[in-house]
């Protein structure tokens, strides 16, 4: 048992220590959730001095049957990319606790326990290396989450429960599918082994099989992420969750999908990856433009800055498929990106939400008079999230862009609209709320930040400025992670590059105009 | 033929489960005689459990003693016992239920544990026969004391509908039964199973008329594993019958159809597996359809659970569909996994659904989280075991039946049967969507859970997770007892 098994069972402990705590006292329940999982962030932390050293591989690994018939195996391991995600995950938890301590009044007890269950599943989903525990854990998040939207949603959250859980579902049953498949023809669900017995020649796919698998497994991740036209239940899981509900599902539970594509679809299934990629990146640059275009429109901040998700999302996407290292590692910055800043975007308009008690838009108007450094916080998020330099999504969608130029200069084109456009949504959205008349409830009712309040959002805003100036300390190791799964890609596609490179690209390229 | 008519003792040994559970009827019956109305049950409740175990025992003793019994009419085998033991863990749970049950309704006679030691008697048959006449006395032991608990309720309009329905239909099917075994006795000459496969598969009766033997036969097995197209008695039935009866239905005899169904077609028509197979396939996909999109409308709670159970015996056909011994096992597992939360979500029914059931729609179940947290959480844990979720029991079932289809190339069975468990996900989700996401619409103050109840509903509860966690304990006996006829 090391360090990393450690860190995924905390989670699981905390929640069940939160079961049998009693009802009565919030304040003690509150406080428990928020230094358990402050104590599993310590600890999480120590997880980074190994990976570091060694991105490129796993670390941490852990190795054991759970089952005997099917050999189902406790495989667990880290290396550079996911080391940032369970970090992100370990992160945001205390966050969203102390972050719902006004606002969750009802059920404290089984609030904070679904924030602990859902810890424990993202942690598994990113750690796992076992196709099977891989699914686990997959479906284990389903279920808080669920709960967390229908039980402290607003008023649609029933509707909107229910509609996440469904899509979820219908994705994940497809993979399960899938990865039985894989185990009928190789005999075990251990993915390095599968990588292996793939690359050694052992395990062969028919081109007809690897396609059905690819799509299998990636309509599973596209739901997740989710990809223009699969996004529909995400605005409506957005608005209807309650603020830390938000900022988990947008900052850690949409990564679920993106990782999933990059550990599993890209390395396993190279040439279908290839072949499917136009219509990919197609999906991906609507989503973009899609969803800022959307975004511009949306009366709701919640749901305007769900919206900026899907267009954010397509951007991860599209870095994952262009097949070069810009791309991989833009598209993986890119994704702790989009979990810090909209993650503070979903907790900023919850700040409003609680004084004002309204999403509408219209209901806002002069903030900055009241509430001065509110604004400021929000303005800094805002230009953070549009891709301001030295903040943190410059970096990440540069280097997007940059991989895209190398593959086709169109798709670059097509995608920095997207940038422009954020622009456009997010910083109108800024002026309706902020700027202007003070209207007289506004006035009466938004104060400024709490002391609390700037707990919550301060390591977020210092994470921002860190990722957009010091890149030195996250690139490295990703670039590292992401190289082994470049090469892998190339290597085994090997035949098929000479022909491939040209007619996917130019093909995407029609559809993108 | 059998020389000596008389049985040896090492046959009584093969078939003492049967035996210790008649005896126990019979003897209910002879005390029962002597009893007023007014006189409490308790006793007769405890020594039909006492019988059960005893029951339960004995299948572990026949289980030691394998092989062939009253000439060739039975066979001991593990196949045999595990169903035998499921169908008594059933028996067990549906009098821990029943006793309180009973008193509430005032219909708290002996007759009611007698019918249902000689309904286990009769599942027992069906586990071991080896023999289509044996096949037919252990189908109609079992559903005619099933036929009775259904109506067990006399002054209550929907449990004699409930019984009406299921025994007509019942009695209709199993014609058909009788007449496919007709058929095939009088093209093989035989009624064992092990003499018919070898009848058939030497190819001698070559006429169309064995595939529609088989067909009759087969139209028995699915009426009683509620397959569709002749599901239709199932939510009625369900509905109608008392919550801890219907518990019983859904898992005990359903899952001594499977074993008989599993056995006839793996060892006496094993020959015919590949005309069956398109069949069958047909059937587990229509059977899952049906279930799984007529639960969606439903508001009755029983009747709900009801069409799931079609659903569920339509995965359990995708196994059988496999016609492979892991498709067995998944079967097998699938079975024991289903009794334990279908019982499980029965046991909350029968507490819930109060006085004369009366709270029996979804909407009785609002803010059931407020009022009864515990309740709400282990009827969550049942709801999500049957949606197929991780770490519970009824997701290793689902995976073991589909990765046995996906190793059988019926990729697109699987696939189409896991969406539908997609599907299926919605209307156990409204389960949890009113306990916990609706406010309590009453005030009453709930009433204290019975003894026998609580301890169903825990024990249920802890197996599924257990199970959902380390599923070896029961898969590998599945594992060792599913090599039928090899």
């Amino acid at each position: 048992m090391n360090l990393l098994d450690i860190v995924l069972a905390l989670p699981l402990i905390g929640f069940l220590i939160m079961l049998v705590l009693p009802k009565g006292s919030a304040s003690t329940l509150k406080n428990f959730a928020l230094g358990f999982s402050v104590i599993v962030f310590g600890v999480s932390l120590g997880l980074a001095g190994a990976a570091l050293q060694r991105p490129a591989a796993m670390t941490w690994v852990t190795d054991v049957a759970w089952i005997s018939t099917p050999a189902i195996r406790y495989h667990v391991g880290l290396d550079g990319v996911s080391l940032w995600l369970v970090l992100l995950s370990t992160f945001l938890t205390p966050i969203s606790i102390l972050l719902s301590f006004s606002y969750i009044k009802d059920r404290v007890k089984e609030f904070y326990a679904f924030l602990l269950l859902l810890e424990f599943g993202l942690i598994g989903v990113f750690i796992s290396l076992d196709f099977f525990l891989f699914y686990v854990f997959w479906e284990v998040c389903l279920v808080p989450m669920y709960f967390l939207i229908g039980i402290w949603g607003h008023d649609r959250r029933i509707y909107a429960a229910v509609k996440f859980f469904i899509y979820t579902m219908v994705g994940s049953v497809l993979m399960l599918a899938a990865i039985l498949y894989l185990y009928g023809k190789a005999g075990t669900f251990d993915y390095p082994a599968l990588l292996t017995m793939m690359q050694s020649g052992k395990l062969t796919l028919t081109h007809v099989e690897e396609t059905l698998l690819f799509l299998a497994f990636f309509l599973a991740f596209a739901i997740k992420v989710p990809l223009f036209p699969l996004h529909t239940w995400l605005p409506d899981a957005h608005v209807e969750a309650p603020t830390a509900g938000s900022v988990m599902l947008a900052a850690v539970m949409l990564k679920m999908g993106t990782y999933g594509i990059l550990r599993f679809c890209l390395p396993m299934f190279p040439v279908a990856v290839k072949e499917n990629a136009g219509w990919i990146i197609t999906l991906a640059l609507i989503g973009i433009v899609y969803g800022a275009l959307v975004a511009l429109v949306q009366p709701n901040m919640k749901k305007l800055v769900a919206y900026s998700s899907v267009s954010h999302l397509g951007f991860v996407v599209l870095g994952l498929f262009c097949g070069n290292q810009w791309g991989l590692d833009g598209a993986v910055y890119q994704m702790l990106n989009h979990g810090i800043s909209t993650g503070a975007l979903f907790m900023l308009v919850g700040f409003l939400y609680e004084r004002q008690h309204s999403l509408e838009i219209k209901d806002y108007g002069g903030v900055a008079t009241p509430a001065p450094w509110l604004s400021t916080v929000f303005l800094v998020t805002t230009l953070a999230s549009i891709g301001m330099p030295a903040l943190n999504n410059f970096v990440g969608e540069f280097l997007v862009l940059q991989g895209a130029t190398q593959a086709n200069v169109w798709w670059a084109v097509i995608a920095a609209t997207g940038v422009i456009l954020s622009a456009c949504y997010m910083l109108w959205m800024y002026q309706r709320t902020f700027y202007g008349e003070t209207p007289e409830s506004v006035a009466h009712h938004v104060h400024d930040m709490t002391a609390r309040e700037w707990l919550c959002i301060t390591p977020l805003l210092a994470l921002m400025l860190w990722m957009g100036i010091y890149t030195q300390t996250f690139l490295p190791s990703i670039g590292a992670s992401n190289k082994v799964i470049l090469d892998r890609t190339q290597t085994t596609s090997a035949p098929l590059r000479v022909a491939a490179p040209v007619v996917p690209a130019a093909e995407a390229a029609n559809h993108g105009n | 033929m059998a020389t000596n008519f008389f049985p040896s003792s090492a046959d009584m040994l093969k078939f003492l489960p049967e035996t210790v559970l008649t005896l126990a009827g019979t003897l209910l019956l002879l005390v029962e005689g002597f009893k007023k109305e007014r006189d409490s049950r308790t006793g007769v409740a405890v020594f039909t459990l006492l019988a059960i175990v005893a029951a339960m025992g004995a299948s572990v003793v026949a289980y030691q003693n394998p092989g062939l019994a009253f000439s060739k009419m039975v066979i001991s085998d593990g196949f045999a016992a595990f169903f035998r033991v499921v169908a008594y863990v059933v028996g067990i749970f549906t009098v821990l239920c029943s006793m309180n049950y009973l008193e509430r309704e005032k219909a708290h006679t002996g007759e009611f544990y007698i019918l249902l030691l000689f309904s286990l008697a009769g599942q027992g048959i069906m586990a071991s026969a080896n023999e289509l006449m044996m096949v037919f006395i252990g189908l109609e032991v079992s559903s005619i004391a099933s036929y009775i608990l259904a109506g067990y309720l006399r002054d209550d309009k929907r449990s004699n509908e409930s019984s009406l329905k299921y025994f007509l239909l019942g009695s209709f099917a199993t014609a058909f039964l009788l007449y496919g075994v007709a058929w095939i006795y009088g093209m093989t000459g035989s009624t064992n199973l092990g003499e018919i496969r070898t009848a058939l598969s030497s190819g001698a009766p070559s006429s169309i008329m064995v595939p529609a033997a088989a067909a009759l036969i087969l139209v028995g097995f699915a009426f009683k594993i509620s397959a569709a197209p002749f599901q239709a008695w199932a939510p009625d039935v369900y509905q109608g019958a008392p919550a801890p009866v219907a518990g019983f239905l859904s898992a005990g005899p359903k899952a001594a159809a499977f074993a008989i169904f599993l056995r006839v077609f793996l060892t006496a028509f094993d020959p015919l597996a590949a005309k069956f197979a398109p069949v069958l396939w047909m059937m587990a996909l229509a059977t899952m359809i049906v279930g799984n999109f007529a639960a969606l409308w439903q508001n009755n709670i029983k009747r709900m659970l009801g069409y799931s159970s079609i659903a569920h015996a339509g995965y359990v056909l995708v196994a059988v569909t496999t016609h492979s011994t892991m498709g067995t096992a998944a079967a097998m597992f699938y079975l024991a996994a289903y009794a334990l939360m279908n019982y499980g979500a029965f046991a909350i029914v029968t507490h819930v659904a109060g006085d004369g059931e009366k709270h029996v729609t979804v909407d009785d179940l609002k803010g059931l989280s407020q009022r009864q947290p515990a309740v709400a959480a282990l009827l969550t844990i049942f709801m999500l075991s049957l949606i197929g979720v991780p770490l519970t029991a009824g997701f290793f079932g689902k995976f073991y039946i589909f990765k046995a289809a996906i190793e059988g190339k019926f990729v697109w069975l699987t696939a189409l049967g896991l969406l539908n468990s997609a599907v299926a996900a919605y209307y156990y989700l409204r389960v949890l969507v009113v306990m916990y996401m609706h406010e309590p619409e009453t005030t009453e103050h709930p009433e204290e859970i019975p003894g026998g109840v609580k301890l169903t509903m825990w024990v249920t509860a802890a197996a599924t997770l257990v199970l959902g966690m380390f599923p070896g304990i029961v898969l590998d006996l599945a594992n060792q007892f599913a090599l039928l006829g090899k």
